[in-house]
């Protein structure tokens, strides 16, 4: 099967025929619970993602947003081969995640990248910022004494940390959030990936350094045509930097679809409660009436009819009986309702 | 009219690097009956000015000057048996990550239990009746008294610790990012409620956040505070429509807005002053587009420009212009990407 190396060469390798760098394909990643002090339950299961399909084409972003517990985070792991999925394959440049292993999932990790929330948690505290910078060469072997310090010192100031020199010494902690943040986009941009994954990445800055960070990361991906997946509870974010934006509830896909359709006109019963509930920096902006109640029932066990029944305001029999396909409720734009399905 | 009048207030840090002024001077009103929402980011100092107000400031802390004048009373002046009859009875705390502070040993109802019979006037039946009667107000399952806190969901632990601040029917709630880490549906129903109980109780809220949305949203009137001063004060209507001060417009600037994805985001380049060794100036000026000699030099005082409307600026008399020209990127200073 995968061969070492095979991934690193299907990057110049011509991309799949739609274009897509990464496709899901009925993904599905089920956690089994613990129950008691002893062992586990009869069988039970958290069901994380459960049947996700999509695809992200190349240099596009993605956002996925939903609540917390709606399986973004895991989605996410599985993207980069954190978790294998329980079911479904994710095919990254052409090749089934779960099939690389050695050299070939090396190659993988060196394509793949990931920003996380905390950057004080991401950089290692007792590591210089050169130094943490210089982990993922040495990791990858990439370059070589001066060469890689060359590298350490683009990769800062194309982040924007001006004078490079002056941070190379300095320990994490010496920085501030989003100068941090941005030495944690300079990391993951150390070993020149083609897939960015970033879960919450400016969730922990403050808002009059959010927006510089998040300039940054559009501005990168977009020189570097690279492909971006952010993970995020914020709408307004999401619709600020994503080309397509993906909603998640309960582990599966509500609605997906071209950013401005999704949140400007979106269609499932549940992005609507979403975007109405989303606070609005305008004090002349009415408040709008919320019915739904805003407990989201547990993930656990085996799932019957639609995952939204129990908070829909348009709640109908065949939700309770039938899980809801994606439909076709635009152009690029699918939603999971019954709402939408042609025959009603 | 208002309940609360903070003069010239001034809360000092002891720390190992020296004495640090995280609360520099602030003056401020909190009316009758009105949800004030004071706003600045992580290390302003609004965390510290709403702790300081009820004085539960932690241990290397203290105020260092100035009068907190509740209802005619100097806060900031009474011995500590005498602030105490305060707490919980007439001014009230949701603590930031509220969602910990209740104790994970005891039931909710045990908790409330002990609240309620603090002051010796209630007996039992009447707390249990009085604490089913605060789940009501704050939309909580019954039912849910019989809980421990770990048994509740963040939301619902949340809708807690507000039942508990109100249960001593205190008039002032300070309530420290109490939707924060919230899912924005829980966030929306529990902002409601606060706005909704404002107006039931007579209730006066300070709402202490980061997040502008959430003042736009629940706030009659706004301060904004940075590096220990409050920088500008206004109905949250007028602040919105018109900042006054260059921070205020560098906030909006940064934020992002759901229903105008199409507009740019400009940051605030640098950050906010070591509290240790602040400028002498206005303590914006390193970062303000629009500092002039004067900024650096000589401290800006925090003025009445209309009836209602303050700032501490210079330029305020200027704003009208000073606000056309924030909309500009290269103004910030910000680095062509």
């Amino acid at each position: 099967m995968a061969r070492p190396g095979a991934v690193m060469a299907s990057r110049a390798a011509a991309p799949r025929i739609d274009g897509s760098l990464v496709v899901a394909e009925a993904v599905q990643k089920y956690f089994p619970i613990r129950r008691g002090l002893f062992g586990r339950g009869a069988g039970d299961y958290l069901r994380g993602v459960d049947g996700v399909s999509f695809a992200i084409p190349g240099g596009t972003s993605l956002g996925i947003a939903g609540e917390s517990g709606c399986g973004k985070t895991t989605l996410a792991r599985l993207l980069l081969r954190l978790l294998t999925p329980t079911a479904g394959r994710i095919v990254f440049a052409g090749v089934d995640l779960g099939t690389l292993d050695g050299a070939a999932l090396l190659g993988f990790r060196r394509q793949a990248q990931l920003m996380v929330q905390n950057p004080y948690e991401a950089i290692n505290p007792r590591f210089t910022i050169g130094r943490a910078l210089m982990e993922p060469l040495i990791i990858h072997r990439i370059g070589a004494g001066e060469d890689r310090l060359d590298r350490v010192i683009a990769a800062l100031t194309q982040v924007n940390l001006h004078p490079a020199e002056a941070f190379l010494d300095k320990f994490p902690h010496q920085l501030s959030g989003g100068q941090l943040q941005r030495v944690g986009l300079a990391r993951a941009l150390m070993v020149d990936p083609i897939f960015l994954v970033a879960d919450e990445p400016v969730s922990m800055l403050d808002v009059s350094v959010r927006a510089g960070v998040l300039n940054l990361m559009k501005a990168i991906a977009r020189s570097r045509q690279l492909t971006t997946v952010y993970i995020s509870h914020d709408l307004s974010l999401v619709r600020y930097v994503c080309d397509t934006t993906m909603i998640m509830y309960l582990g599966t896909v509500a609605e997906i679809g071209p950013t401005d359709a999704v949140l400007a006109h979106p269609k499932h019963p549940y992005t609507q409660l979403l975007v109405a509930a989303a606070p609005v920096p305008d004090p002349t902006y009415p408040v709008p009436e919320i019915a739904a109640p805003e407990q989201v029932p547990t993930p656990i066990g085996p799932a019957h009819g639609c995952p939204f029944k129990d908070r829909c305001p348009h709640v109908m029999p065949v939700c309770h009986t039938t899980t809801p396909p994606l439909v076709f409720v635009g152009p690029k734009h699918q939603a999971a309702c019954h709402l939408y399905e042609p025959t009603h | 009219m208002a309940l609360l009048t903070i003069e010239d207030l001034r809360v000092e840090y002891r720390t190992s690097r020296g004495v640090t002024r995280a609360v520099d001077g602030v003056n401020l009103e909190v009316h009758e009956g009105e949800v004030l929402g004071l706003v600045g980011e992580s290390g302003c100092g609004k965390t510290t000015l709403g702790r300081a107000i009820i004085r539960v400031l932690p241990r290397n802390a203290g105020i260092a000057g100035g009068r907190i004048l509740f209802d005619g009373t100097d806060l900031a002046a009474l011995p500590e048996p005498e602030m105490a009859r305060y707490r919980w009875r007439e001014i009230a705390m949701v603590p930031q990550a509220a969602m910990d502070s209740l104790d994970p040993v005891y039931r909710l109802g045990d908790q409330f239990h002990e609240v309620l019979t603090i002051t010796g006037r209630l007996a039992r039946a009447a707390a249990r009746a009085r604490a089913l009667e605060l789940c009501d107000l704050v939309g909580l399952d019954r039912r849910r008294l019989a809980a421990y806190p770990h048994e509740l969901s963040g939301g619902m632990r949340q809708r807690a610790a507000i039942a508990l601040a109100l249960a001593l029917s205190p008039r002032l709630i300070l309530a420290d990012e109490p939707v924060t880490a919230l899912d924005v549906v829980v966030q929306h129903h529990i902002l409601r409620r606060l706005r909704q109980l404002r107006a039931e109780l007579s209730l006066s809220v300070v709402l202490v956040t980061h997040d502008i949305s959430v003042i736009a949203q629940t706030c009659d009137r706004m301060a904004v505070m940075y590096a220990g001063k409050i920088v500008e004060v206004g109905r949250t209507v007028d602040v919105f429509a018109r900042p006054q001060h260059p921070y205020t417009m560098g906030l909006q600037n940064s934020f992002p807005n759901l229903l105008r994805p199409q507009e740019m985001l400009i940051p605030i380049e640098g950050a906010p002053p070591d509290l240790l060794t602040p400028p002498p100036g206005c303590r914006f000026a390193p970062r303000c587009p629009f500092a002039v000699d004067r900024c650096p030099v000589d401290s800006p005082a925090l003025r009445e420009l209309t009836p209602g409307r303050w700032a501490a600026c210079h330029r305020a008399e200027e704003a009208d212009v000073l606000r056309l020209h924030a909309r500009e990127a290269q103004r910030w200073r910000v680095p062509v990407l």
